[in-house]
This record gives C-alpha cells, sequence and structure tokens, in this order.
C-alpha cells in the first residue's frame, strides 16, 4: 500500500498582519504551518498504512522554505519527503499546480506504484479545492473528494468505501484503486509524533526535485506562463453601513448590564420577547 | 533506539542556544530540545540586544542577524500622574561602525541564531517538553524525559536553560520553589506605526532607535518600571513589576499598561498606532541572594533558570548568552581534555562566571532588590515630590525664588523627614554602590 499526500506551507492565518500603511499581507515574519486540511490527509494516509502496512511518501511544491512542513510530516511517521521547487514554478495557478504535483507524482509513481493519493479539502490561502481533483483528473483516476470517513479498503479486490459528505447528507461511496481523495477537516486528529520520529525527521534528508527533475514534460504548462488565472485586485472589502448598538456598562453591576440588554434585545425583537414571557424590571 | 548525546541542551532561547552553538561549534554531539513550535515562538523580551555578548560568538552578526535599531539615545522618565522629569543622553558616538546597543523583535532572532547553532552541527527538536531529568542511583543526571512517546534521552552532561519558569531545575530540586518576591511579571504590546512617523516623533534617522525607561506612579506603588523601545515599524510598549506586589495590590498587569498608555507623556508618542500583539513573561528580579546553585554531577543552569539578571540595568539577554556560551565551553574542555562531567569539574563553570562581568554586577547590586521591596517611596513619594517642586520652580507667577525654594524643601521633609531624606540617600547608595 502506497499512498503520496500532497501537503502545502501556508502562513498562519492567526497570525497575519496587514501592513497599516500599504494594507498589504506582511509575510516577513509571519509563522507558517503545514495547511490545516492537508493534516487530515496525512493522518489518514499514516491511519492506512497502520492498518495495512505500506508507505507514505509527501510531496510539496512550494518554495524552498517548504521544507520545514514536509521535515513535519516526516516526524508524524511519513516514510519519505519530496520538495518540489523551481523558480520556473513560480506564480502556479491551481491548474499549473496540479500539472506539476501531478508529473511529481508520476514519476513517483512509475518508481513505485501509488494506489491513494491524498491531499486535503483545500488551502486556508487559495480556497479554490481545485488542486486534488486537478491532480486525479491528469493522473486519470477515480477522485473521491470531501471524504469524511474511510469506511472499507479491500486490498485484495483493489477497491475502497469512503464516507463523503455531501449537501443534505452522507454519501457512501466505492471505487477502485488508485484514487485521490480529499480530505474533510475532523475527520480524524493528527497523532503526536513519538521521539524516535521526531529524531528520524530531524535528521532526514528531503530530497528536492526541479524544473528538470520532477518528471514536468512541458514546462509552458507550470508557473505564470502555464497560469490563465488573473488576480485583477486584491481588497478589503468595506465593512457594512450598520451600526452596533453600545450598551454603557462602565460603573454597572453584571445583572444591571445583563438587564439593559434584555432591554434591548426585546425592543428589537417583541416576537422573541414575547415568547420568553414577562421579564423582570431592569435593575432588579 | 536509545539516542546519547555528548550534550542535552533544555530550551532553545539566547543562554541555550549559545551553549549548543559553542559545544556543536567544538564538535561535540549535541542535542536541543525546545518546546515551542519553532526557537523564539514562547520568548518574550523588550527587547534591547547587547552586541558585545552576541559578537562574543559570532563577530559578524550584524551582517546577517535581523536587528531593528540600533540605540543612539536613552531616556530616563519619572512620571507622576500628569508630568514627567527626565534626563536624555543623546551621543553621535552611538552612530558608531559597530553599534553597542539594539532594538530586536525576539521572536526572529531567535530564529535567526537558531540556524546558526544548527549550521554549527546541533541537532535541534522542537514542539517537545523536557518534563523531568533521568538521575542514576548515585543522583547523577544521565538525561532527560520528555513528553513524547520513547522520550528518554541520555547525555554526559544536561544544561538547563528553560528560562524564568524552570520547571524542570525545580522538579530536579536543583532551584527553589520561586518566590514572588523575586520574579517580575513583564507586559508588553507591539504598536505598529510606519517608519517615518517614528523616525519623526523620536527624532531619529533611519535605523536609528530611542530606548525610554520610566520609573513613577505609573506602577501604582508597585515596585517596578515602565518602558517604551523603538523597533523599526513598531514600538514596544511594555511594563514590569514584582509579582508579589502584584498579588498584594491586586492590580492586573493589563490595567496597569493601559494606564501607562494614557499618561500625558506616552499617548502622543502612540498616538495612530495599530496593537498587534500581547505577551506577559516573568523576569527573574532576585539577584545575587536569590542565585541557586547552578551546576552539579552531570548537570548546569544557564541563563535566567539561575537568575542571570541584571534587573537595574535591563540585562538579561547578554547574561543568558555569556553564562550559556562559558557553560559550553566547560563541557568542551572537560571533553577535550577527557575529563567526566562530574560535579567537582563543572566547578569550573562557577569559577569563569566569577571573574566575569556576570558574577560581579549581580554582587555589586546583590543589595537592591532587599532594599526597593522595603522602600517603595521611590517609585511614589519621590517622583511625585520631584514633579510638583519642577512644577512650582517653573512656573512663574509672582512668588519669589526664596519662598519656593523653602516650599519645596518643607514638602520633602513633611514627606520623608531629615532622617528619612538622609537615609533614602544612604540605601541608593548602598544598593548601587
Ligand atoms: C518584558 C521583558 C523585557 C525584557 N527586556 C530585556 C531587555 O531589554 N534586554 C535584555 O537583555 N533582557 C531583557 N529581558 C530579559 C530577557 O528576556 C531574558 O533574560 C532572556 O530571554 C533569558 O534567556 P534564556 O535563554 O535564559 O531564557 P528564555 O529566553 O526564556 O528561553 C528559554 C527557552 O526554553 C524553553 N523551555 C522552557 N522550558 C522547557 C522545557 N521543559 N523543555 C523544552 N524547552 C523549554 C522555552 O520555550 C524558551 O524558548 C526582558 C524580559 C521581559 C519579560
Amino acid at each position: 500500500m502506497h499512498s503520496v499526500v500532497c501537503i502545502k506551507q501556508v502562513p498562519d492565518s492567526a497570525q497575519i498582519r496587514v501592513h497599516p500603511v500599504t494594507n498589504t499581507i506582511m509575510r516577513q515574519g509571519v509563522p507558517t504551518i503545514i495547511n490545516p486540511y492537508d493534516l487530515y490527509a496525512v493522518e489518514e494516509a499514516l491511519r492506512v498504512k497502520d492498518k495495512v502496512g505500506g508507505k507514505v511518501t509527501v510531496i510539496s511544491m512550494g518554495p524552498p522554505m517548504a521544507e520545514q512542513a514536509l521535515r513535519k510530516a516526516l516526524s508524524f511517521g511519513a516514510d519519505r519527503a519530496i520538495l518540489v521547487t523551481d523558480r520556473a514554478f513560480a506564480g502556479s495557478d491551481t491548474l499549473a499546480t496540479s500539472y506539476v504535483l501531478a508529473s511529481a507524482i508520476a514519476k513517483v509513481a512509475a518508481e513505485e506504484p501509488v494506489d491513494i493519493v491524498f491531499c486535503g479539502k483545500q488551502t486556508i490561502d487559495g480556497d479554490t479545492a481545485q488542486v486534488g481533483p486537478g491532480i486525479a483528473r491528469r493522473l486519470d483516476i477515480q477522485q473521491l473528494t470531501y471524504v469524511a470517513k474511510l469506511e472499507r479498503l479491500d486490498l485484495d479486490k483493489r477497491e475502497i468505501a469512503v464516507q463523503r459528505r455531501a449537501e443534505g447528507g452522507v454519501q457512501v461511496l466505492s471505487t477502485k484503486l488508485p484514487c485521490m481523495i480529499t480530505m474533510l477537516e475532523g475527520s480524524n486528529e493528527i497523532r503526536f509524533a513519538t521521539m524516535d520520529d521526531m529524531f528520524r525527521a530531524a535528521r532526514a534528508n528531503v530530497e528536492v526535485w526541479g524544473a528538470d527533475t520532477s518528471g514536468v514534460e512541458d514546462k509552458t504548462q507550470c508557473g505564470l506562463k502555464g497560469s490563465p488565472t488573473v488576480v485583477k485586485k486584491v481588497f478589503a472589502p468595506k465593512p457594512r453601513e450598520e451600526k452596533a448598538e453600545m450598551i454603557e456598562s462602565r460603573d454597572k453591576a453584571p445583572a444591571e448590564i445583563a438587564a439593559s440588554t434584555i432591554e434591548v434585545l426585546a425592543a428589537a425583537d417583541p416576537a422573541l420577547a414575547a415568547e420568553f414571557g414577562p421579564r423582570p424590571p431592569a435593575g432588579a | 533506539m536509545a539516542e546519547h548525546f555528548d550534550a542535552i541542551v533544555v530550551g532553545a532561547g539566547p543562554a541555550g542556544s549559545a551553549a549548543a552553538y559553542t559545544m556543536a561549534k567544538a564538535g561535540l554531539s549535541v542535542l536541543q530540545l525546545e518546546r515551542g513550535e519553532y526557537p523564539g515562538a514562547k520568548n518574550v523580551q523588550g527587547a534591547i540586544l547587547y552586541a558585545d555578548a552576541v559578537a562574543d560568538l559570532i563577530p559578524d552578526f550584524r551582517e546577517e542577524a535581523p536587528l531593528e535599531r540600533h540605540i543612539i539615545e536613552q531616556r530616563m522618565w519619572m512620571l507622576d500622574d500628569r508630568s514627567h522629569i527626565a534626563s536624555h543622553f543623546r551621543s553621535e558616538n552611538f552612530n558608531e561602525e559597530e553599534p553597542n546597543r539594539y532594538t530586536i523583535i525576539r521572536t526572529q532572532f531567535d530564529k535567526w541564531f537558531s540556524s546558526k547553532v544548527r549550521e554549527a552541527g546541533a541537532l535541534l527538536i522542537c514542539e517537545t517538553t523536557v518534563t523531568d531529568l533521568m538521575k542514576d542511583e548515585k543522583g547523577r543526571v544521565v538525561g532527560v524525559r520528555t513528553d513524547r512517546e520513547g522520550g528518554e534521552i541520555t547525555a554526559d552532561v544536561v544544561i538547563l536553560a528553560e528560562g524564568v519558569n524552570a520547571l524542570v531545575a525545580s522538579k530536579a530540586g536543583f532551584a527553589p520553589t520561586p518566590n514572588p518576591e523575586n520574579f517580575a511579571l513583564g507586559v508588553k504590546e507591539m504598536h505598529f506605526l510606519p517608519q517615518d512617523v517614528i523616525e519623526q516623533r523620536f527624532n531619529i534617522g533611519e535605523d536609528e532607535g530611542v530606548v525610554i525607561e520610566a520609573i513613577g506612579t505609573v506602577t501604582q506603588g508597585m515596585l517596578g518600571t515602565g518602558f517604551i523601545y523603538t523597533n523599526k515599524e513598531s514600538l514596544a510598549v511594555g511594563l514590569g513589576c514584582m509579582v508579589s506586589d502584584f498579588a498584594h495590590s491586586g492590580i492586573t498587569p493589563y490595567d496597569l499598561l493601559e494606564n501607562f498608555k494614557q499618561h500625558p507623556s506616552v499617548k502622543p508618542l502612540l498616538a495612530g498606532s495599530e496593537v498587534k500583539e500581547y505577551s506577559a513573561h516573568m523576569i527573574p528580579e532576585g539577584g545575587y541572594k536569590a542565585m541557586p546553585k547552578v551546576f552539579g554531577d552531570g548537570w548546569m543552569i544557564a541563563g535566567d533558570t539561575g537568575q542571570f539578571v541584571n534587573s537595574l540595568h535591563r540585562e538579561g539577554s547578554n547574561m543568558a548568552l555569556t553564562t550559556g556560551k562559558v557553560a559550553g565551553e566547560t563541557v568542551a574542555a572537560l571533553k577535550r581534555e577527557g575529563k567526566p562531567m562530574t560535579e567537582a569539574n563543572l566547578a569550573r563553570y562557577r569559577q569563569t562566571l566569577n571573574d566575569s562581568y556576570v558574577i560581579k554586577d549581580l554582587k555589586k547590586y546583590r543589595e537592591l532588590p532587599g532594599i526597593l521591596h522595603r522602600n517603595k517611596q521611590f517609585v511614589t513619594t519621590y517622583p511625585q515630590l520631584m514633579s510638583k517642586a519642577m512644577e512650582s520652580w517653573f512656573r512663574v507667577d509672582g512668588i519669589d525664588k526664596r519662598t519656593k525654594e523653602k516650599s519645596i524643601l518643607k514638602s520633602f521633609l513633611s514627606a520623608r523627614s531629615f532622617t528619612g531624606l538622609i537615609g533614602d540617600a544612604i540605601k541608593v547608595a548602598r544598593a548601587i554602590r
């Protein structure tokens, strides 16, 4: 059983600063993390390995510093890590990214057949959810998106069944291997690495593949050249005009504040107030 | 797979990284364990960095380390609620080829420093907390336990550089249970402003920086100081007071900082800024008398864990760097000589420190913490008296100068009495002699 997990290093959105003057995102000094959705993919691949044995390879396309993310994936228990990095890949949109990643996975598969490609549902910095399906399409394998649970894995029949979260319900889908799966948030919880794995990751060599070594055949399909998507404008949406109502709380007892808050809510929604019945007078 | 190293360093702050760097450079196998996500993730400092201690380790650090501004001006403020009396020292001599003090942002600096440690060959493992020391039947330290499965790792020597909150050292019985009188709690905010606004407001050029240290009624009777440091595009604004004083007064650090920011002398400096970060951290301020024993069979203590902070001069990071370096050098020398890491051999660490500025300075101010604890008038009465005196002196209002002098003197005498004034002068002299 060989799984490949695609991960992306992203800025920790909880710690991003917007430059007060230019309104641009300040990336300097912002810690980076593994895209949180990808952690579910890593964990699921490791669980499959725990259950049926085999190997987990992690791949990331990104700048050289994405090596940290791969090393971290190794510490969780992945066996092999490949960083696909080249100036030629810079500026790739989802079309170009899925082309590069699919090329690299094809190269991995040529050495060692791949059974499942795991991806996160989407990234927190792009939010497109297009790269996983793009990879599946290019590798011409089945795709199972928004997967909440792996139900069954039958290696003899080479069949997998999953629960897929769909609008209004859960679908149980099964397909033949190899396939591509994108994992949903909350589907599992990333493990706490063992000391041995921490040592292994700290000492491991992360393989680095460039444009000439990552299996990419057509360089015009990578980077800016291969990216038809154009970002025309980035802007912060205007705050809505509606005004908040301020309830003065200074020098007031908690009960008083609560009572005046209820007054205000009741005034705004008489139906709700009626449902709650009579209230004690404010200040009581 | 049991791992063994020449040395294990607990913590990747300045003390731990200085120790790991020194030993790795000397060719030892070094494991450094840090509980934060990355070095610097958990560390708080004002932060003034003293170049000398860094250059001692990495002479050309100025070329690559992330530094904010070099300090050309020091302002000492004495505040009452509405005024401040200040002494400023500014010198073109501080615009030298190799400046002496810099503001830094610790998360960035620690990360950079740690990259040097790894280049030197030490193995760094983050997100791993040392929970305990491993000892043999004779009580000698032989390794550490971590919070991870299979987390027992052995080494010839363990250097504890876990910072002020010395949980591992306390658990092992090497550091006493913390006494609130020996620790300050510092709170700090980062206020972002455009670079040119900072430079105009503080009357400085590009890369030049200002330090403001403030004492007075802003600490509301508690022993402590406030500070404002200029970074490139931000101001670090903070306050630190003794933990015991916070406990007695019931004042919350956050409220205290809010008040400091509202002070009429502070507010205009921060106007229009955007607050992006709030942090709190302890500072060991017990000085020489609170220092634990810093070495034993198979272990040494460096940095804040050993109370190596000169609170009067706000020197902590440099002492951390120096103690870490000396600890590392001690281990490297013993290795070279083929000697074991026994208490008797590691005593060399303390001897070397005795001859350095670290112990000399801590000794010099050994009475300071005690005297200040017992004499809060230095942060309450005096700033108020001085402000009143200054105000009356500068106000032109038809009252003759002799009368003003007399009433100023009277205000001092009635607040502190003649013997009180003399006594205070002696106390100050004793504390900083
Ligand atoms: C508000 C404030 C302002 C200050 N201003 C200045 C200043 O301007 N100039 C100055 O020189 N000094 C200043 N100091 C003091 C200075 O920050 C410290 O003296 C210095 O950081 C001490 O370095 P250290 O390496 O001993 O500890 P730390 O920097 O605290 O590093 C300890 C490291 O150990 C890690 N650790 C702790 N426990 C464990 C464990 N069990 N397992 C693994 N890792 C662990 C921590 O995560 C941390 O990274 C200031 C301090 C504060 C709080």
